[in-house]
C-alpha cells in the first residue's frame, strides 16, 4: 500500500516533467520559458530521486540529490548571464 | 504508523508539483509562469525531502546529513534562480501578457537602454546585449521596436 502510494507519486512526477518538457518544445514560449522551465525539471527529478530512494530502500543516492541541485542552480545563472549581457564569464576591459 | 506520515508529505508534496505543472500550462506570460514554477515546485520538493528524511530517520535510524544539506540548499537557491530568471527576462525584453496593466520598470529600462546606446557603438558590450534581446523576440514571436511596451 505505502510502495503503491509512493508510486502514483512517481507517476505524478514524470506527468509534470511531461508537461515541462511538452511547454520547452511548444513553438511559443521564449528563451526564458525555457530556461525556468529547465530550472524546473530539475527539482522534478530532485524529487524522483528522493521517491526512489525511499521505493529501493537505499540511501546511496542522496549524494547525487545535492550534486543535481547544484548542477541546476550554475547552469540556470550562466545561462541567465548569457540572455542578459550575451556573456557568461566578463572579463575587465582593459584601459 | 510513520510511514503513512512519510506517504501524506510526499503525497502533498507530489500535489504542488502537480498543481504547479497546471500553472505552466494556463499563465499566460513568464513572468506568471515564475510565479507558479519557482513557489510552488520549491513547496513541493521541500515537502517530499522533508518525507524522504523523515523516512530514513524513523526507518533506518539514520540521520542524513546529505538530505538536510539538499533541503538547505534548495530551499536557498530556487528563489535566487527564480529571480535571476525573471531580471535577465525582463532585460532582455520579454513582453508582458496582454492583460497586465502596468510596469513599473519600463521608464528605468528606457533610460538604461538609452545609456547603453551611445557605448554600443564604441564598445560593443550593449551590441551583444540588443542581439540576444533580439533573439528572445524573434523566438516569441514579436517584432523588435515594441519590446516592452505591452
Amino acid at each position: 500500500m505505502f510502495q503503491t502510494v509512493l508510486l502514483i507519486c512517481l507517476f505524478s512526477l514524470t506527468v509534470s516533467f511531461v508537461v515541462a518538457l511538452v511547454r520547452i518544445f511548444m513553438r511559443t514560449s521564449t528563451v526564458s520559458d525555457r530556461v525556468l522551465l529547465i530550472d524546473s525539471i530539475g527539482f522534478i527529478i530532485i524529487g524522483m530521486v528522493a521517491i526512489l530512494s525511499i521505493l529501493l530502500d537505499t540511501t546511496a543516492f542522496l549524494e547525487s540529490i545535492l550534486l543535481i541541485g547544484i548542477l541546476a542552480f550554475l547552469s540556470t545563472i550562466a545561462l541567465c548571464r548569457f540572455i542578459e549581457r550575451g556573456v557568461v564569464i566578463e572579463r575587465k576591459r582593459g584601459d | 504508523m510513520i510511514e503513512w506520515v512519510v506517504a501524506l508529505l510526499v503525497l502533498v508534496g507530489t500535489g504542488i508539483t502537480l498543481i504547479s505543472s497546471l500553472g505552466v500550462i494556463r499563465l499566460p506570460d513568464v513572468y506568471t509562469r515564475a510565479h507558479a514554477t519557482t513557489k510552488s515546485a520549491t513547496l513541493g520538493i521541500l515537502f517530499i525531502l522533508l518525507g524522504a528524511f523523515v523516512y530514513f530517520v524513523y526507518v533506518h535510524h539514520i540521520v542524513s546529513v546529505r538530505l538536510l544539506l539538499g533541503i538547505v540548499f534548495v530551499f536557498l537557491t530556487a528563489p535566487v534562480a527564480g529571480h535571476l530568471i525573471i531580471r535577465s527576462a525582463h532585460r532582455s525584453g520579454v513582453p508582458l501578457a496582454d492583460i497586465s496593466v502596468r510596469d513599473d520598470l519600463k521608464a528605468y529600462l528606457e533610460s538604461v537602454r538609452e545609456q547603453a546606446a551611445p557605448q554600443a557603438a564604441g564598445s560593443g558590450a550593449g551590441d551583444v546585449t540588443g542581439a540576444a534581446a533580439g533573439a528572445g523576440d524573434a523566438l516569441s514571436g514579436k517584432s523588435g521596436p515594441d519590446v516592452g511596451k505591452g
